[in-house]
């Protein structure tokens, strides 16, 4: 979690915005560190994480939440954390033996149609089933990235349904938030990419967009952040967009006003 | 540069964010102390293998890409559980040499070696390797070894300077190798036979592999892939490398080198249309490979023909679900070869993506793109 963002957000763990889809883009540079921001912000925050993590092994987020001053292992044995592990499930699917249901299924199928099996893992990992389980505050649904599934042979419609559904599950039924991360193919010609990227951008009630400095690579400014609202409250915040720059440090992120690196006053 | 790739993993000291304020402090002191532990120092900590090292950075264990200035490059080394691709330049001469320099630092480090090809036969890749350049007392001490492990042992007693036989011995030298993290190599000789006979190998020759069955379960895989999948799989759980054997005595480093994955040998047709039917196959497969590995200790090096692949979505999508990208782009043919800049070099090397491991930010060097150039020996990057 890093507070600077969360001062710009005009967020606190205290008083998360229920209902939200929140669309984190990059563009030519690592956006990564948003999903950071936003796993340790929801499990300090309380809440119910279902975190889909198709880009890297647990133990790197495990290892980076730490640095945040979160623990996933921890999280998990709570029961606070449910962690799919792509790259792992991955093997799993590709190795073992057929039959077995299994949320990545699609790995398997020639012509990958839907992501339904993927849906109803989210719904049942978000689910409140007891009463110890409405200790936590409300469900987050959290995608490191959705741009892998289109990688994987799925198409950006069937993704597209996917968060849908789970806009209906996770964000009006249970009043929850979605995270998602995808990429920004920029002049790679990815039409599905293309597709996805704008029917997300369609949905979202927040968009932050990590964009590499068009000047090419520089040490003391890592990128540029622009954060979209487009949700009805608060309504002097509505449409409004603002840019920063930001560096990132060993455990934060640091953000100034474009131009305003302390490295160049 | 290329001299400064020896100094190991002192020149990045923990704790120091920019590249150039870590370079001031390489002094004798840092630059001394971990390498005259060599890789025990934290290697002991987590697993000690011979031409291995921990990385100062994250944690991560190191393996060399057998370019001690490309090592620099990419923060270190290359690490374990990680993919390494490389994009082929345009006649294909440069990147060979780069693969070459990888399988034959696993050799010489000791560690098994797993070589795919839909082109060469595996083992006459091996045999190409170039040989490497070690110092008078290290030459001796392979020639003895290869013979016999306890006349090593005394020598290499003998070479170590007095005041370092105070160190305790943390690390048995493995059969065959010097335990040193990265070498030079002499590209215009052969590696030894013997080494080769020495090492332990694996070979993957897709020609050989893909006869003997044509039924296949319908999968959205191009059956080249499976089968290499299906192979790597089998060696990594036969031989350990997943640490599903913990009483196993040593462990041990597989390096994986597939060369011109995505090529239309490996029966993918990315390369001759755009719009192809099963275009996932190649970014599936590096997503499996990549679970694979993530859960093994091994690391990878791909070499890709990225300019014959015809959707550049694709190649996005391909830099995406690998971890280092590197990519070569050589003179030959382009205007470039006559330009008085270049004239010393053969080619430029582009740094596409350093990964973030257990980690927010990635090493940041300050160059990303730099050029090469091929001496009659070695393989300079400046």
């Amino acid at each position: 979690m890093f507070p600077e963002l969360n001062d710009l957000l005009n967020a606190s763990p205290d008083r998360a915005e229920p209902g939200k889809l929140t669309l984190l883009c990059d563009a030519e540079t690592d956006g990564s560190f948003l999903v950071h921001h936003f796993l340790s912000f929801y499990l300090k925050a309380d809440c119910k994480v279902c975190f889909v993590a198709l880009v890297q092994s647990f133990s790197h987020y495990n290892i980076v939440g730490q640095k945040l001053g979160v623990s996933l292992t921890t999280a998990r044995e709570r029961g606070q954390l449910v962690f799919l592990e792509g790259l792992r499930s991955a093997v799993d699917v590709f190795f073992r033996a057929e039959g077995e249901a299994h949320p990545l299924h699609f790995l398997r199928e020639a012509k990958a149609a839907s992501l339904q099996p993927l849906y109803e893992f989210v719904r049942e990992a978000l689910e409140p089933v007891d009463q110890r389980e409405a200790a936590w505050k409300r469900p987050v649904l959290l995608v490191d990235d959705l741009s892998v599934l289109l990688s994987l042979g799925v198409g950006a419609v069937a993704v597209l349904d996917f968060v849908h559904y789970c806009r209906a599950c996770v964000c009006c039924r249970l009043q929850g938030n979605i995270v998602a991360l995808v990429h920004d193919s920029g002049d790679a010609e990815d039409e599905e990419s293309d597709v996805l990227l704008n029917g997300l951008s369609h949905q979202s009630h927040l968009v932050l967009r990590a964009e590499g400095l068009a000047t090419g690579f520089c040490r003391d400014v890592h990128g540029q952040l622009r954060v979209l609202w487009r949700t009805p409250s608060p309504p002097a915040q509505r449409g409004r967009s603002l840019t920063f720059q930001y560096k990132i440090q060993d455990k934060s992120v640091s953000f100034f006003a474009k131009g305003m690196s302390p490295a160049v006053l | 540069m290329a001299a400064e790739g020896t100094s190991g993993p002192g020149a990045w000291s923990p704790g120091s964010v920019a590249a150039a304020a870590s370079k001031h402090n390489v002094t004798s002191f840092q630059r001394r102390g971990p390498r005259a532990s060599g890789t025990e120092s934290g290697g002991c900590r987590l697993v000690s293998i011979a031409g291995t090292r921990p990385s100062v950075r994250n944690g991560q264990l190191l393996v060399s890409t057998g370019l001690p200035a490309l090592d620099q490059l990419l923060g270190g080394g290359l690490a374990v559980g990680t993919v390494l691709l490389i994009e082929e330049d345009k006649y294909n001469t440069y990147s060979p040499l780069l693969f070459k320099y990888f399988l034959a630092e696993g050799i010489v480090a000791g560690h098994t070696s797993l070589v795919a090809s839909a082109k060469e036969d595996p083992a006459d890749i091996l045999q190409g390797l170039p040989a490497p350049l070690l110092d008078d007392n290290c030459k001796k001490e392979l020639r003895e070894d290869v013979h016999n492990d306890e006349t090593s042992e005394f020598n290499s007693k003998m070479k170590i300077a007095w005041r370092y036989q105070l160190l305790p011995k943390m690390e048995q030298a493995g059969p065959v190798s010097s335990s040193k993290f990265g070498h030079y190599y002499d590209a215009s000789k052969k590696i030894p036979r013997e080494l080769i006979e020495a090492s332990k190998w694996h070979g993957f020759f897709l020609p050989e592999k893909i006869s003997s069955t044509l039924n296949e379960e319908p999968c959205s895989l191009t059956p080249g892939y499976i089968k290499l999948l299906q192979f790597i799989q089998k060696i990594i759980y036969e031989e350990g490398f997943d640490g599903s054997n913990p009483q196993k005595k040593q462990k041990n480093i597989l390096r994986i080198a597939i060369q011109s994955l995505g090529s239309p040998l490996w029966g993918d047709d990315v390369c001759c249309t755009k719009n192809c039917d099963n275009s996932h196959s190649l970014t599936k497969f590096l997503f499996v490979l990549r679970g694979l590995l993530r859960t093994s200790l091994s690391a990878c090096l791909i070499t890709v023909p990225t300019h014959l692949i015809q959707n550049k979505a694709i190649i996005a999508r391909i830099t995406n679900l690998s971890d280092t990208v590197i990519h070569l782009e050589s003179f030959i043919g382009s205007n470039r070869e006559t330009n008085p800049l270049y004239k010393d070099y053969h080619g430029l090397i582009h740094i596409r993506q350093i990964p973030r491991l257990n980690n927010l930010m990635y090493d940041v060097s300050d160059v990303k793109d730099l050029a090469f150039k091929l001496k009659r020996k070695l393989f300079i990057i400046e």
